[in-house]
């Protein structure tokens, strides 16, 4: 058995699906002869040739608009995003042609976007975003977003195999950062639209995904020394949300506290709070609490970039608060 | 013939089209404007539910180019715009189709989830555009580079409007098909108006296919009311993507005698034009030239005409008095799994 990091994760579950089923081929800005701009990529061309690792152009829209022509020939495109922030510009082609296919016309587009995404990496303002937000409000889209390396690559074969597009947001302090034990040989498949219990607990809910997973499970490390129990829970897939899962641990603890790296208003957390006021209403003990980050756009000075992005002491902050609500 | 010492009267085939083939095409030219004229009585009524979008002038063009591809079950592919009927009918949709589809009918092919021609069907070949212009351009794009990926001798087909060429997808679409080197042919149709816009408010060449010149792509500009010029130069590009050489572009000139939906009354459109253009019309002039040449008398044309009235008038028995498609049947088919969208509690059954 072998540690890994997520990237590896990642790049495990690329080639095995591509290995696997001679539809999946990859599209992209510098994946091929270059490997990808984080070296996902690294060895595909050499080892499935040009056709299947295809270096194009900068068109975002190109680059979506033909996965989406692919995959309704029975293809099944992962279509990289060299940055996730870069999605916007496939906006359009998204939301409007590929997330209305199936419904309106009938139209399989099992596609996969993915790239790299979020902060605490002094990005500035374009290489940093979670664009999680702006898809999340489209009927027709899946949203996987990972924070494990188990399910890093988990959740890229399942996004592959899907039936309908899935959008696979990788985190990029994530990368390198984390890792995992991985049987060599398992074949690991996790099912989208269910969420991982990551550390249990008994006074309030956290519910989280992305990087900020590990400063929840930090966070509640340091909340377990002040006799605070936190239980933390990994949404992994946020379109569809596992609500069943969500609803669960708020009835075990009573108290939810949502935490989400992206900015505020508008964020999921907001959805998420009203579902729980829907479903679990008479079973708070207290508010639902928000720690995210700050309503603008994210700056490139270290001072900043930390003042604006939820840190393990916000949430030791928050969760504390909750906790003697 | 050329070269034949036949003593026939008959002058050479045109473009290397049979007679029988010379008449389908007919056959279709006055498919599409019998049935847009019957859409128009029913839109008249209120039985079409949303805009109607007329094709009139431009049916010569959207036939003859559709023709030019091979047609029948994954054989050559198309995506037709708003003002593409007659490439759809070519294809092998069915008025009916058409018909239901304007009606918002539960038959439709759509369900009565979408408007028009925005339908498709992926074994018979053609691709249902989105309002977004521009977009079917890289959608194509992929569907053509599939068809190189696994070396299938198969062409692609995509319209696009003088308008829509001023968009971003229709840009980044065509420089990714031409870098490559997809096998697929590009319609760029000059009609004269973008909804009220005209091309000299909308780009600073003077043709279309001076656009596809800067991305290394082969193009030629044709009459687009002469329909057999506008199959020949669609069969050119057709067989040279099959042969795999790569994007081509045929920009065809036409005009668009209606206004951009049958709501407008396209006033900004000055009267002689469309007295000029009325004088220019495809569907005619292809009579006057089938006839002229003695390829078909005027006899075999209005059985045609007669054939094609009683279709329309089928098509339309069969379906106008069709329910629509029942409340619940939106929440179904989003994705794949699950099956159907979660169903609001406070919605009460059956509308």
């Amino acid at each position: 058995m072998a540690e890994i990091t997520f990237l590896e994760g990642l790049r495990q579950g690329l080639r095995e699906e591509m290995e696997r089923d001679d539809r999946v081929f990859i599209l992209g800005e510098d994946v091929g002869a270059y490997g990808g701009a984080f070296k996902v990529t690294e060895g595909f061309q050499k080892q499935f040739g040009e056709a299947r690792v295809i270096d194009t152009p900068i068109s975002e829209a190109a680059i979506v608009g033909a996965a989406a022509g692919a995959a309704h020939l029975g293809m099944r495109p992962v279509a990289e995003m060299q940055f996730i922030d870069f999605i916007s510009c496939a906006y359009d082609m998204l939301t409007n042609y590929v997330a209305t296919a199936r419904y309106r016309a009938g139209l399989p587009t099992p596609i996969v976007v993915r790239g790299p995404c979020g902060g605490y990496v002094r990005g500035g303002p374009f290489h940093s975003q979670n664009p999680e937000a702006a898809f999340f409000h489209t009927p027709g889209l899946k949203i996987v977003y990972p924070s494990t390396v188990r399910d890093a690559k988990g959740l890229i074969k399942s996004a592959i195999r899907d039936e309908d597009p899935v959008l696979y947001l990788e985190h990029k302090w994530l990368y390198r950062r984390i890792k995992e034990q991985i049987p060599e040989g398992e074949e690991i498949l996790t099912p989208i639209g269910s969420a991982r219990l990551a550390r249990a607990g008994t006074d309030l809910s956290i519910i989280t995904y992305g990087a900020t997973v590990w400063k929840s499970l930090e966070a509640a490390e340091l909340l377990a020394k002040e006799g605070v129990s936190a239980e933390v829970l990994d949404l992994r897939t946020l379109l569809p949300l596992d609500d069943d899962a969500i609803i669960a641990t708020v009835k075990k603890t009573n108290k939810a506290l949502i935490v989400h790296e992206d900015t505020r208003t508008g964020g999921l957390a907001g959805e998420i709070t009203a579902r729980i006021s829907e479903r679990a209403f008479e079973w708070l003990d207290g508010p639902i609490m928000r720690v995210t980050a700050h309503d603008v756009p994210l700056p490139y000075a270290p001072t900043l970039e930390d003042f604006v992005l939820p840190q393990t002491d916000d949430i030791v902050k928050a969760a504390r608060w909750l906790a003697s609500y | 013939m050329p070269g034949s010492t036949s003593v026939s009267k008959s002058p050479p085939i045109p473009a290397g089209l049979s007679r029988d083939q010379l008449l389908e095409i007919y056959r279709f030219l006055r498919l599409t404007r019998v049935l847009e004229e019957r859409l128009t009585a029913l839109y008249k009524q209120s039985k079409v539910i949303g805009g109607l979008f007329r094709s009139l002038g431009q049916e010569g063009e959207s036939v003859a180019s559709a023709y030019a591809l091979e047609r029948g079950r994954h054989r050559d592919f198309l995506s037709p715009l708003i003002r593409n009927l007659g490439s759809l009918l070519v294809m092998g949709a069915r008025p009916v189709q058409i018909l239901r589809q304007y009606m918002a009918k539960d038959q439709s092919p759509t369900r009565g989830r979408e408007l028009n021609v925005h339908f498709g069907d992926l074994e018979l070949g053609y691709l249902g555009q989105i309002s977004h212009l521009g977009d079917m351009v890289p959608v194509m794009a992929g569907v053509t580079l599939t068809f190189k990926m696994r070396r299938e001798p198969r062409v692609g087909l995509v319209y696009i409007g003088d308008g829509a060429t001023s968009t971003g997808a229709f840009h980044e679409g065509l420089n990714f098909a031409a870098v490559q080197r997809c096998p697929l042919v590009v319609i760029g149709e000059y009609n004269g108006y973008a909804y009220s816009t005209t091309p000299d408010r909308q780009f600073a060449v003077t043709n279309l296919a001076d656009k596809a010149k800067g991305y290394g792509i082969p193009a030629v500009t044709v009459d687009g009311n002469d329909v057999l010029a506008v199959y020949e130069a669609t069969k050119y590009a057709v067989d040279r993507a099959r042969m795999g050489k790569g994007v081509h572009f045929v920009e065809v000139k036409t005009f668009r005698r209606k206004g951009h939906a049958e709501h407008d009354d396209q006033h900004y459109v000055p009267k002689e034009d469309l007295e000029r253009w009325a004088k220019n019309d495809p569907i005619d002039r292809y009579r006057r030239q089938l006839v002229e040449t003695g390829w078909a008398e005027a006899r075999d044309l209005e059985d045609i005409d007669g054939d094609v009235r009683d279709e329309i008038d089928q098509a339309t028995d069969a379906c106008v008095g069709e329910p629509l498609p029942p409340p619940e049947s939106a929440l179904a088919g989003v994705y794949a799994h699950p099956a159907a969208a979660e169903r609001l509690w406070f919605r009460s059954a059956s509308g």
